[in-house]
């Protein structure tokens, strides 16, 4: 259950992909993918003080695409024998109807950057070690106060190996490292009960923990558990909102990086659909959604469809300028592709997703845009967010908050969403932080049911109206 | 093409070798389920396909427990030299955690005697092929494009079917232990039309049809129809003033709230000290008028299962009689954790450990015709969709977003959206004070219509 033995995915070469590329185009599509994937996972919980459970997955896999017009026949299989790979390769060209499309010439391989480099995955590092990491983080949980009655602790970890061949004969290998700590605490006192949590983590090795402490984040988990004992419950109507360097990036994930994902807008079911060119937020704001940001969760050095991860900026000084795109949509809009396309896994066809999307660093001090709040909410900590493409409105529910009064946070606020419109409130963005912060790796994006690791970041972000959904009018 | 009683056996022959190669490899006890499926998903958009995906799946997930450490693994590898060696390697992996007494498998004289027959596999599901799924898909966008000139554009139509088998087997050392399986299918179609609205906005809807039997589905001409339906009637959706009102749930929003509902009786949310209602057994969490059912035993029901993820024969709870909360939902774990006994809520997949999961949870229809539940409110909302995480568990505060209706003079009035609504959970269902007739039984978590005496509205300032 070692990755030791090496890549189950050697075994796979150039002749044997040209044969599968010529079963699948052999029915007159327009282009064909090969997507060979081998994951190894592990996992550890703790609780109640002890090792509660130890987990471990492979999986192995070959998926197949075939696209003729803008249909995609799509088949997968889990073993990689000749007679299942041909059969999947062989259903998938149902999708075409008749004739057959020449497969590529020669394939080759194509050598890319890699943006995290890990000398040793923490899969491949004696489990033992890890089970220390899980202690230390729940020791620091508890001794950071009485009040703290309940911790756990877990770790996951993943290889991903993953193999793509394009009809144009370009064969990509990529290694995807990927692991997540966290604490999750819970505080009680006075008949009162709240919870805390803190995480994190990327495609690192064990060097995460340098920066990173388990101390650090028990300390973390168990501070929201305790400051949230006192939460007070959160006002209700449009008011200001200052949105705290990193996590609050989630803003932009759900108020713009959805509606700017190329299949929507070239179906025109996006509000963002044909307004490249024009101004879709204050131009305070520029947003960029960046694969190639090192050893972070969001990052990847070739997308799922054999595109470099890359930098693109889609708002520059509020003018909206790109979209993120896969193969279907790139080729739609008659443009490079901008290494967008993403899939969970061998399962999944590609879609148009985001990497890591960020607002870059305004001019205004963090102390400055607190300062200038007379009456509202300072946000610090989410538990996530969720977007309406076609109309724009979004809502995301903060954990962690504060009342602002006279310029000076105050009270910490129950649990409490806010809902606003996309374009909308980014062009009620105001001041804008420099302070930029890219958050630690925990977020997880959803979308027509397939899940892939992102990030977000933000400076502290001020914007002057959103509807907070507390319960005091 | 073989039957699917030889495929169950098979499955079953599987999952039994598996786990008694865990307990030959040392483990006191072994579990292991294997799961197979065929799955269809085709989509079309604008009157053309645009995917057809087709594939078939086989996994293995496996718990030993050795010296009451436990480890929990999965693979799709199941060639029997492959596996052999996958189930010795997890027993090796379980010296890594730590002892817990309460990994020990339940009594033999616990485990599920008999398999009923719950009618969730009909063979027509399998026989549905991509030409027939593009054709349905096809003819209900068709339908929700001609229902109105102000559809004018679609997110596109989906016809999805998954047919297969599930075997679990449990070995333990001296030990009786337990083997079964089942057959299983699901169908369903969804259909999304577009509308443009005048502020440049676009309004989209949906509706659906799901069930086990493709004989159960609803016309794909209606499902189209309906969706665009509940499209065109947002169009115009204003945000409302923040203020206080009566709130009435529509089946899908009503359903939402029970899910969370289901999070909150669940005993590991309990022993993890995760919720509201810990110590409130016997209590009342909820008005009079609710009465909140787990049952797994309904016949064809989405979320009907024969027997427990632990091996336990699947029974029917009642949770919540009368406002009173009866029993929290337990495994076998979170039953020993609080030292009490399970009731056969234990659900499992292949990739983890077994955990409390609801079966058909199901708020009960109340008695009131659901144009009635409207009856006398002179301005409340009323909820069609909810959006967002907005639940802390522990502490029951509830803040999402919404969209939907405003009720005035007792009528379904204007569409709205960008809004929250709030309220503590515990004072939202003691808040219960009607529930419709009309419940709406396509999904395994349940509910019908219901209506809030008042939860607090957040929206712009004005009046």
């Amino acid at each position: 259950m070692t990755n030791s033995e090496g890549s189950r995915l050697d075994a796979i070469d150039a002749a044997l992909a040209r044969r599968l590329l010529e079963a699948a185009l052999s029915t007159g599509g327009d282009y064909a993918d090969l997507f060979f994937e081998y994951r190894t996972s592990a996992d550890y919980s703790y609780e109640d003080q002890r090792v509660k459970s130890v987990g471990r997955g492979i999986t192995l896999g070959l998926g197949v695409r075939v696209l003729k017009g803008d249909a995609t026949g799509y088949a997968y299989c889990e073993q990689l024998d000749t007679d299942a790979m041909q059969r999947a390769a062989r259903t998938a060209a149902q999708i075409a109807a008749a004739g057959a499309s020449p497969p590529p010439v020669e394939v080759r391989a194509i050598q890319i950057p890699d943006f995290y480099p890990v000398a040793t995955p923490t899969l491949e590092v004696v489990p033992t070690e890890k089970l220390e990491l899980l202690r230390r983080g729940d020791r620091a949980a508890r001794a950071a106060d009485p009040r703290i009655t309940k911790v756990v602790v877990s770790f996951a970890e993943e290889l991903k190996e993953i193999l793509i061949v394009t009809a144009d004969g370009l064969l990509y290998r990529d290694r995807q490292p990927l692991m997540r700590y966290g604490v999750y605490a819970i505080a009680e006192a006075g008949g009162k009960r709240q919870t805390g949590s803190s995480g994190g983590g990327g495609r690192k090795g064990m060097d995460y923990f340098a920066d990173r402490t388990p101390e650090g984040h028990g300390a973390e988990a168990a501070r929201v558990a305790l400051a949230m004992l006192d939460a007070v419950d959160a006002p209700a109507g449009e008011m200001e909102v200052v949105l705290g360097a990193g996590d609050s990036g989630i803003l932009l994930h759900e108020a713009i990086g959805h509606g700017l994902e190329a299949d929507f807008n070239r179906k025109q079911t996006s509000n963002y659909s044909g307004r490249i060119g024009q101004r879709v937020a204050s131009e305070l704001c520029t947003v960029v959604d960046d694969g190639t940001v090192s050893h972070t969760r969001g990052a990847i050095n070739v997308d799922d469809e054999g595109h470099p991860g890359q930098r693109n900026v889609l708002i520059e000084n509020g003018i909206l300028v790109g979209y993120l795109h896969d193969w279907l949509s790139a080729k739609h809009f008659r443009r490079g592709p901008s290494g967008n396309g993403r899939r969970q896994s061998f399962r999944h066809n590609p879609l148009p997703r985001m990497t890591n999307t960020y607002l870059t660093a305004g001019p205004h001090e963090a102390d400055e845009i607190l300062r200038s709040v007379k009456r509202g909410v300072f946000a610090k900590r989410f538990s996530g967010g969720q977007v309406n493409i076609s109309n724009g409105d979004f809502v995301f529910s903060l954990t962690e908050s504060y009342l602002i009064e006279d310029g000076q946070v105050t009270a910490p606020l129950k649990g409490v969403n806010l809902i606003g419109n996309g374009p909308e409130v980014l062009n009620k963005v105001t001041m804008l932080g420099n302070d930029f912060q890219l958050s630690d790796g925990i977020w997880t994006c959803g979308k027509d049911g397939q899940s892939v690791p992102v990030g977000v970041g933000t400076p502290t972000v001020k914007i002057a109206a959103i509807t907070v959904g507390g319960t005091q009018a | 093409m073989r039957s699917v009683e030889a495929q169950v056996a098979e499955l079953r022959g599987i999952a039994e070798r598996a786990a008694a190669a865990g307990v030959r490899a040392g483990a006191e006890a072994a579990e292991a389920l294997v799961s197979d499926g065929i799955e269809l998903s085709v989509k079309v958009r604008m009157g053309k396909p645009e995917l057809v995906q087709e594939a078939g799946a086989r996994a293995l997930g496996l718990r030993v427990f050795r010296d009451h450490r436990a480890a929990v693994t999965y693979t799709s590898d199941l060639r029997p030299d492959a596996l052999e060696r996958f189930v010795a390697e997890t027993v090796e992996l379980a010296k890594l955690s730590e002892p817990d007494e309460l990994n020990e498998l339940p009594a033999d004289d616990q485990f599920a005697m008999t398999v009923p027959e719950l009618e969730l596999f009909d063979e027509k599901v399998l026989a549905i092929d991509a030409k027939r799924a593009l054709d349905e898909a096809l003819r209900a966008e068709a339908a929700s494009r001609a229902f109105s000139s102000k559809i004018t554009n679609s997110e596109g139509a989906s016809f999805g079917r998954v047919s297969g088998a599930t075997a679990f087997a449990i070995a333990g050392r001296g030990r009786q232990g337990f083997a079964a399986g089942y057959a299983s299918s699901y169908c369903s179609l969804s259909v999304e039309p577009i509308a443009d609205d005048t502020d440049g906005k676009k309004r989209n809807g949906s509706h659906w049809t799901a069930a086990r039997f493709v004989a159960s589905l609803e016309p794909s001409e209606e499902v189209g129809r309906e969706a665009a339906r509940r499209t065109i009637a947002k169009l115009g959706s204003e945000k409302i003033a923040t203020g206080a009102m009566p709130v009435v749930f529509d089946p899908e929003a009503g359903r939402d709230l029970l899910r969370l509902f289901a999070s909150v009786v669940s005993g590991g949310a309990i022993y993890r000290r995760s919720s509201y209602l810990i110590d409130r057994e016997s209590t009342e969490v909820a008005s009079k008028l609710c009465h909140i059912v787990d049952d797994p035993l309904l016949r064809r029901g989405p979320g009907s299962r024969p027997f427990d993820g632990d091996g336990l024969a699947a029974r029917r709870n009642v949770v919540v009689d009368a406002g009173i909360l009866h029993t929290y939902l337990l495994d076998t774990y979170s039953a020993r954790k609080l030292g009490r006994a399970s009731n056969g809520c234990a659900g499992r997949g292949v990739g983890g450990a077994p955990h409390v999961t609801t079966s058909n949870f199901i708020l009960q229809p109340g008695t009131t015709p659901k144009a009635e539940v409207l009856r006398g409110l002179d301005r409340a909302l009323y909820v069609t969709d909810l959006m967002g995480f907005g639940f802390n568990a522990t502490t029951g505060d509830f803040s999402r977003g919404a969209a939907g209706f405003l009720i005035e003079g007792g009528q379904l009035g204007r569409p709205v959206g960008e809004i929250t609504v709030s309220a503590n959970f515990d004072a939202l269902w003691r808040a219960v004070d009607c529930i419709g007739d009309d419940l709406d039984r396509r999904s395994s978590t349940a509910s019908p219509t219901f209506r809030v005496a008042q939860m607090m509205i957040a929206g712009h300032s004005g009046h």
